[in-house]
């Protein structure tokens, strides 16, 4: 896979930002006082110098950054997979080795981010090169890559071959340390612009992004942008803000409420499915559970928001309502959430069911909102649109928020269902070597019971038993 | 004419200024009320005990990069979308495929599930969102039921449900957002304000409805009033493109996480910036976050091919997961807190819990 063409102009944008901190960390260890421990690598006859040791590269990163060796390890793996060092000895593996491997920092020139545009003409003359110093020495993926260069630039094959010598000549003009290290660096330059296959291809990237705008904009659209920009800054500043040490407390107070309620955090029961392969726990909280459990019940008082969301304490909500005599508020509510969120097409006919069921004059569950929000729906009405009841359900919300809710809590029902509701025992794990029965099916949602089918088995494992 | 060109060009840089101005001063006041730091609220907190998170369900069938995932209201199922065009809805805890497609497109960088488990969308570099309902019957075609229902002009790069299965909202690579009505593919409004690319979106949870954020390649988080349009707040504190944008439970905040290495928590109601997660050793960009059910931890996905939990009161990173064997590209946690599962560009999907 190529690699993407240096950024285009346009958009002062820096793209993969990851490269140039990649290059600070590799800078630093280079310091010749913080940096990591340099040596002299002797490889059979040559000695090169400035060789550092994977292992003390891991130390390095262990130290720097306060992270376990598994983390340094990985960063250090990632180093070497971009380019930035590479193994002086079997140089076509880029791995990280915590040991005495050598490895080196490679020259700034040929650094990942300068995206070379690494055209196929530089691949094939290094293949050249690689060919023609020792024969066969061409591994099986680079042959065929050459064999397909051949094809593509036949054209220029002389110039290829011509720039190959060249190079080669150059090269033997050097010191035996300096070619082996050139050597290294052109190699690593290349397995990570033309990675082997089934090696990662750290220069991919997705789609290109931002291209939208790197074309030269007319200037009217950039004046609105503009314009816009300033319409929105002013009314941020005139916006009403609420005090840091408010906002943050209000997270304390969430994290502590919930925190018992947090699967992740605090674990559940009878058990995380995911972790004991049984799906007791979402029998025992399905939408539709006869027995809720005393944390789920506990939860219907945290906020009202909290209760509408579950289907079971809506319900137990709809019956308290029921007793007092307003149960149509919460119908209606559900009537304009219906109507919010339902199809274009259905807008006019939801809004009219509405009116006609709960604003008309003498309607059969008549809501009371006051005059003025009244007044206002029945205008919009006449010209129906989805958000035509918002007004009204904001109030009847708020109704039944600071009125209705409040008294459900200290109603003997829900005290009732707080009382009645128990706690799932804990469920052992299935200890080896008892065979492990097949994970349990459930019927998909997508599948309808008049659809014919067998509905599958998806009843609760053994010992979901509730205290 | 030129003498127009130089007067629009005067035109342009004054507006710019004026612009810069306004920014500085709006910092200004955001500045004011904030007089505590997340992390001095937080020393009332307890600190998170040991913290094990290991891969229960690895999901392979995907023949090419997962570029995006979604958990279906039931806890267990989920669809997820990928570079070579398909879609595949699984049950995870089984690990069992239920339903594939393959798209006309490839780099399916969005997909979700529908609220009520009948339905999937998806898309990517067709510029669309469509809309495939789910069936079991074996001599029904998937692909010949499917729904074309948002048009871009670039690549779709996030897609959600609202509420019901009759709304969707996108966000796309030609700088929009915008809300379509499913049946019909009605445009029923669209969001303009992005200088960039709009690489994420998420829905709010707030009880009143009606809110839902974006993040995009100007740095930008914004928040939008879908009944008008309009932009109701922006953050600009991120120093690379934004990938992934999420509420926290209590709807008050939400989390984003960026390609400058950083996840950012952005407060509502005091309207700033209030935390940064970062760390000196992670360099790569955090690809998706989320949030645990009590809002305690943040999990996020990076292009480093790791996750790294957050303790998002006391700004500590709490743990690093290993196992993915390239980028993290998606990361959701289910709908009931039990587990969360992450999707990478090394073909699988595994579930944490």
């Amino acid at each position: 896979m190529a690699t993407g063409p240096a950024p285009s102009g346009g958009r002062p944008r820096e793209q993969r930002p990851h490269l140039s901190k990649m290059e600070r960390v590799v800078v630093s260890m280079q310091d010749p006082d913080q940096g990591v421990k340099m040596r002299s690598q002797r490889l059979l006859i040559t000695v090169v110098p400035h060789a550092v040791a994977g292992g003390d590269v891991v130390e390095w990163l262990i130290q720097k950054f306060c992270i376990p060796q598994e983390e340094a390890l990985h960063l250090g793996t990632l180093l070497v997979q971009h380019g930035y060092l590479y193994p002086l000895r079997d140089p076509g593996i880029l791995v990280l080795r915590p040991d005495e491997t050598p490895y080196r920092f490679q020259t700034p020139y040929f650094w990942t981010s300068t995206l070379w545009p690494a055209a196929e003409m530089d691949y094939a003359i290094y293949l050249a090169k690689k060919n023609m110093r020792k024969h066969g020495a061409l591994l099986d993926h680079e042959k065929e890559r050459y064999v397909q260069l051949h094809k593509r630039i036949n054209h220029a094959w002389d110039l290829v071959l011509m720039q190959a010598r060249e190079q080669l000549r150059a090269a033997k003009r050097r010191r035996k340390g300096d070619r082996l290290v050139i050597a290294c660096q052109e190699q690593t330059f290349w397995l990570v612009n033309r990675p082997p296959p089934g090696a990662p291809n750290v220069l991919e990237q997705g789609p290109e992004r931002g291209c939208c705008t790197a074309s030269p904009v007319q200037m009217t659209k950039s004046l609105d942008f503009y314009k816009r920009e300033i319409e929105r800054y002013r009314k941020a500043l005139g916006r009403a803000r609420v005090k840091s040490s408010v906002c943050l407390e209000a997270y304390l107070q969430y994290s502590v409420q919930h925190r018992l309620h947090d699967p992740i955090l605090s674990g559940c029961l009878p058990g995380n499915p995911w972790i004991t392969d049984n799906a007791a726990y979402w029998a025992v909280n399905s939408p539709t559970a006869a027995a809720p459990t005393k944390l789920r019940v506990e939860r219907w008082a945290f906020s009202f928001q909290e209760l509408l969301e579950d289907p079971l304490g809506r319900a137990h909500f709809m019956d308290f309502l029921g007793k007092e005599f307003s149960a149509e508020n919460l119908s209606f509510w559900e009537a304009c959430e219906e109507l919010r969120y339902g199809g274009q097409a259905q807008v006019p006919a939801l809004a009219d069911a509405a009116y006609q069921q709960f604003l008309a004059p003498g309607a059969a569950r008549w809501v009371n909102i006051d005059s003025r929000t009244m007044e206002r729906t029945l205008e919009g009405l006449r010209q129906p649109h989805r958000y035509v009841l918002d007004d009204a359900q904001l109030h009847i919300y708020m109704l039944m928020k600071k009125d209705s809710y409040p008294r459900f809590l200290k109603s003997d029902l829900y005290k009732g269902l707080l009382a009645e509701a128990g706690i799932p025992l804990e469920m052992k794990r299935r200890v080896f070597p008892f065979p492990r029965k097949p994970w349990h099916s459930s019927p998909s949602p997508a599948v309808l019971p008049t659809s014919g089918e067998p509905m599958v088995a998806g009843g609760p494992g053994d010992g979901d038993k509730v205290a | 004419m030129a003498t127009d060109g130089l007067h629009e060009n005067e035109t342009l840089a004054s507006l710019k200024m004026e612009a810069e101005s306004l920014k500085g001063k709006l910092e200004e006041e955001r500045a004011k009320l904030h007089d505590v730091e997340l992390h001095q609220v937080a020393e009332r907190v307890e600190a998170l005990g040991q913290f094990v998170m290991k891969t229960r369900r690895t999901l392979k069938g995907h023949g090419n990069k997962v570029l995006c995932m979604d958990w279906c209201k039931d806890k267990r199922r989920i669809v997820s979308s990928s570079q070579d065009g398909k879609v595949i809805v699984w049950d995870s805890f089984t690990t069992n495929k239920e339903h594939a497609v393959t798209m006309p497109c490839t780099w399916v960088m969005a997909c979700a599930y529908a609220p009520s488990g009948c339905a999937i969308a998806c898309g990517g570099l067709d510029n669309k969102c469509s809309v495939y309902p789910l069936t079991f019957d074996k001599n029904e075609n998937m692909a010949a039921k499917k729904k074309s229902v948002a048009m871009h002009t670039n690549y779709l790069s996030a897609c959600s449900f609202t509420n019901s299965d009759m709304q969707i909202l996108t966000a796309s690579g030609d700088g929009t957002c915008a809300l379509w009505d499913v049946e019909s593919g009605q445009l029923l409004q669209s969001f303009h304000g992005h200088g960039a690319d709009v690489l994420c979106l998420d829905l709010a949870p707030s009880e009143t409805g009606n809110t839902f954020v974006s993040g995009g390649c100007d740095k930008k988080a914004m928040v939008w009033d879908m009944r008008s349009g309009q932009c109701v707040q922006a953050f600009e504190t991120h120093e690379s493109d934004i990938n992934s944008v999420r509420y926290y439970p209590s709807g008050d905040a939400f989390a984003s996480g960026s390609d400058d290495a950083t996840c950012r928590l952005y407060d509502l109601r005091a309207d700033r910036e209030v935390a940064i997660y970062s760390k000196e050793s992670i360099i790569f960009g955090a690809s998706s976050v989320d949030f645990s059910l009590s809002g305690r931890l943040l999990f996020a996905g990076y292009n480093d091919y790791t996750i790294n939990v957050w303790d998002v009161l006391k700004g500590a990173r709490v743990s690093i997961l290993f196992g993915h064997e390239n980028r993290v590209s998606t990361l959701r946690v289910s709908p009931d807190g039990t587990a969360f599962c992450s999707g990478s560009w090394d073909h699988t999907l595994r579930v944490w819990a």
